[in-house]
């Protein structure tokens, strides 16, 4: 499902370039349950960007269901995201002037779902990530688990062939973070693809693949 | 998206920052007032300048004899002779002006005097409360009747009926045959003061032939102008000074009056509008800081999937809220302005429906205008570095 061939992207600091991917080749299936591992700075972030289509490689090849993304468009791009991807953050990102529905359905608002659909399918993803209790509650009300759940419950929405998840128990202490691990695996059971960006090796264990990234080279590819 | 969804959110994103916006708005609000009640207020004090023009009746012709002496002046019959023949004119009436003491038994009313035809009714537009005016045989044979003003009803009989009664004017006894409607302002003072005789009775009274001024009334605008010519000819071919008389032409007065106020309307109503371009520039820099404080989301927004348009027009949309809601208050606190300063100056405020329109449209041109640059900016946030920005 996703090809990723000699990857590279360069930041511009000023007159500096800046590589943060130096060519990395991969390839992950459908189903899968991939952590990408790797210290800071060491380019995953980026990798992941660009696996989320948040971002465009310098050069290289990502093929992602069957499509070259380095050709699309900024439009297209956002379609891509808008449909088959769900993403989970560190920080949650979740807007605040929003209640817990209203955040959930915006990936759907921006798909032009009605207002009647989208509400019945957030309240069931909410319900999916065991808060159909808080629908109408603002972020500032809730937990970080919840919140981070609630995120998850944005995410799935819109039924997306892969969630990305940027150190999703970053902001989480041990158990609410297990918690939301606990979720992933059951969303990677339901037949969709996981890849989760960390640091942490906990969480990282969890995962059935391990990709390690080192200065913006593929250092090691574990199945476990 | 779709629009009730866009609406809400831009609602929401409004009342986030209350005080913000209400402020923004205000912007808004005193350049929309600006303009609406300058515009009220120009075009009140047209209509009334307009009115007091028109109430000299419509297509008239105000022929004014100046000279002096026996060769250079006419009786009510040369000016009969002299407008004989001219085509499209609706009346003729001449007049003779003097003052006079009306008395009713004890009661004593010092009254403008008029010495008038049977068309000065048609040629001035008047109109009779009670009684009937003069016909051609009160002219002709000098009839001593007479038509009262409101105010000189007033003064001598009160509430009584005086159709019928006697009264006198500088001694000699006249009965009213009838009352004149209210008029009030004319050219010489109110209306109302005046008491119409037939013109050949006031060459006597006053102790003077000769008319000073004559009416003509022409059948429209076109034959105003001809008539002015032809009369115009006669009168020099008959002084040979063209200082001996002056025609006023009451349809040119309205024209010129009407051109200089529309040219003072767009001169202050421009002015005006300068305001709501500084409000327009309010809406623009609270968009601005908006767009940077908003960066966070808009990265998110775009993560999940909102296409640069969509962004694009969530901003627009909310500037176009800002300065339509201020454009709407700003028309109603311009009427309300307008009101207060035309109850000040007593001059009658014209509310601009027209303008109005415009000025609602402007202020969301200005808007939509002003709001472009911090649109574009948010939409073309890259996502990832909106989603960095903690």
């Amino acid at each position: 499902m996703i090809k990723v061939e000699n990857l590279r992207k360069t930041y511009r600091a000023g007159l500096v370039e800046v590589p943060a991917l130096r060519g990395v080749s991969f390839e992950v299936d459908e189903r899968e349950y991939v952590a990408i591992v790797g210290p800071s700075g060491s380019g995953k972030s980026t990798l992941m960007h660009l696996l989320g289509c948040l971002d465009v490689p310098s050069a290289g090849r990502y093929i992602f269901d069957g499509v070259e993304v380095s050709t699309l468009g900024e439009d297209e791009l956002a379609r891509v995201r808008n449909r088959k991807i769900g993403f989970v953050f560190q920080g949650f990102h979740l807007l605040p002037r929003l209640t817990a529905l209203e955040n959930v359905e915006l990936p759907l608002v921006y798909r032009g779902v009605g207002a009647a659909t989208r509400r019945k399918r957030a309240i069931r993803a909410l319900e999916l990530v065991g808060l159909g209790a808080r629908v109408q509650h603002y972020p500032n009300e809730l937990s970080g688990g919840e919140q981070q759940r609630v995120a998850i419950a944005r995410a799935m929405v819109g039924d997306p062939i892969l969630l990305l998840a940027d150190e999703p128990t970053g902001n989480l202490d041990s158990r609410t973070g297990a918690d939301v691990l606990d979720l992933f695996r059951r969303i990677n059971e339901t037949g969709c693809t996981v890849i989760m960006v960390t640091h942490n090796m906990t969480a990282a264990s969890r995962a059935k693949r391990l990709l390690k990234i080192r200065d913006g080279l593929l250092e090691g590819d574990e199945r476990v | 998206m779709d629009f009730a969804t866009s609406l809400k959110m831009g609602l929401k994103a409004l009342l986030s920052n209350r005080l913000r916006s209400a402020l923004t708005i205000l912007g808004v609000v005193i350049g929309v007032a600006a303009v609406i009640g300058v515009v009220a207020i120009a075009q009140g004090s047209q209509r009334q300048v307009t009115s007091q023009i028109e109430s000299l009746g419509t297509y008239l012709l105000t022929v004014s004899i100046r000279g002096r002496g026996a060769d250079k002046m006419l009786t009510s019959d040369d000016v009969t002779e002299l407008t004989a023949g001219i085509d499209g004119i609706a009346g003729v009436s001449p007049v003779v002006t003097g003052s006079a003491t009306a008395k009713y038994g004890t009661r004593k009313y010092d009254c403008s005097l008029l010495g008038v035809n049977e068309q000065y009714a048609t040629v001035r537009d008047l109109q009779l409360e009670t009684g009937r005016f003069f016909t051609q045989i009160d002219i002709s044979t000098r009839q001593k009747v007479a038509l009262l003003g409101q105010n000189v009803v007033a003064e001598l009989f009160g509430l009584s009926d005086p159709v019928g009664k006697d009264i006198k004017l500088n001694g000699q006894t006249f009965v009213v045959i009838g009352v004149l409607a209210p008029r009030g302002g004319g050219p010489a003072g109110t209306e109302d003061d005046q008491v119409l005789i037939p013109v050949t009775s006031a060459e006597r009274l006053v102790g003077r032939r000769g008319v000073s001024t004559f009416y003509i009334r022409g059948q429209d605008k076109e034959s105003v102008k001809q008539i002015s010519t032809a009369i115009s000819d006669r009168l020099y071919r008959r002084f040979r000074d063209q200082d001996a008389y002056r025609i006023f032409d009451q349809t040119q007065m309205l024209q010129t009056v009407t051109n200089v106020s529309q040219t003072l309307t767009l001169m202050l109503a421009s002015i005006a509008f300068i305001s709501l371009l500084v409000g327009g520039i309010g809406i623009m820099n609270i968009m601005l800081v908006s767009v940077v404080e908003r960066t966070k989301e808009i990265g998110l927004r775009k993560a999940v999937g909102a296409t640069r348009r969509d962004i694009m027009s969530q901003f627009l949309l909310e500037s176009a809220m800002l300065s339509g809601v201020g454009g709407v208050l700003g028309i109603i606190s311009g009427e309300i302005l307008a009101g207060a300063i035309a109850s000040a100056i007593k001059v009658p405020a014209v509310f601009p429906w027209a303008g109005a329109g415009i000025a609602l449209g402007l202020a969301l041109v200005v808007g939509i205008g002003f709001g472009i640059y911090p649109a574009s900016r948010a939409a073309n946030l890259a996502p990832i570095e909106a989603l960095r920005t903690e």
